[in-house]
């Protein structure tokens, strides 16, 4: 099971972690990506790219699929406005063996930072906004998977 | 050939508005070509396009660097680097 969503609602992890339990296969391991509350933040707002984030997220799911035996892969990835404390991105990833659960799941978020089409604009308690950079660590991070 | 321009995050917001549809000369060639021939058009295009270490494109919605060529482009999106995750 691959499975790939973009969307504007919130999901429920739990309820994404029992659909890879279900799956009887031994390890299931998991990350979920907040907003930060820290600095004053008031609010973020995810723009993307609608034609091209969901093949783009699908080919990041195949490329953990190809590198590890999975046997189930959730990746959830949500647009539009949250605030801080809400749910931004979801990866789950399930295998018989836990080595392959633990790093597919840290290489699919490493991943979706540098390789899918989605930007940030902070919006903070003064009424200023701005749009996050990318750091360069991010860039070294994928890197190291090659 | 008509090429569909897309826009995204402060650039969108630079160029002041989200995307346009052109026709280039065959003389813009890659996707730095065309960002040069847009810069031409206003000053909004000059100032979006004026630090090209700071911006990324997809040509058909697969991400290339910005020396790729645009024959037979039919969709070209310009954009920070990535954020999401």
């Amino acid at each position: 099971m691959i499975e790939v969503r973009v969307q504007p609602e919130d999901f429920d992890p739990g309820a994404e972690l029992a659909r890879l339990e279900a799956l009887e296969v031994g390890a299931v391991a998991s990350f979920t990506g907040l907003v930060r509350g820290d600095d004053g933040l008031g609010a973020m707002t995810l723009e993307h790219y609608p034609v091209m984030t969901g093949p783009a997220l699908r080919a990041i799911a195949d490329e953990a699929a190809a590198r590890w035996p999975l046997t189930g892969l959730i990746l959830i990835h949500r647009h539009g406005r949250m605030i801080p404390g809400d749910r931004i991105v979801f990866v789950g990833t399930a295998s018989s063996h836990r080595a392959a659960a633990l790093e597919s799941c840290a290489f699919l978020i490493d991943w979706l930072k540098t390789d899918a089409p989605f930007w940030k604009r902070e919006e903070w308690a003064d009424g200023s906004a701005r749009w996050v950079e990318a750091r360069a660590e991010d860039d070294d991070a994928r890197r190291k998977w090659r | 050939m008509a090429i569909d321009l897309l826009y995204f995050a402060w650039v969108r917001e630079a160029v002041g508005r989200d995307g346009e549809t052109v026709d280039p000369p065959a003389s813009v060639a890659t996707v730095a070509d065309l960002l040069d021939w847009l810069a031409a058009s206003s000053a909004a295009h000059a100032a979006a396009f004026a630090d090209r270490v700071r911006l990324r494109a997809a040509v058909d919605q697969r991400f290339v660097p910005l020396d790729t060529t645009i024959a037979g482009a039919r969709e070209i999106a310009i954009f920070p680097p990535v954020t999401g995750g």
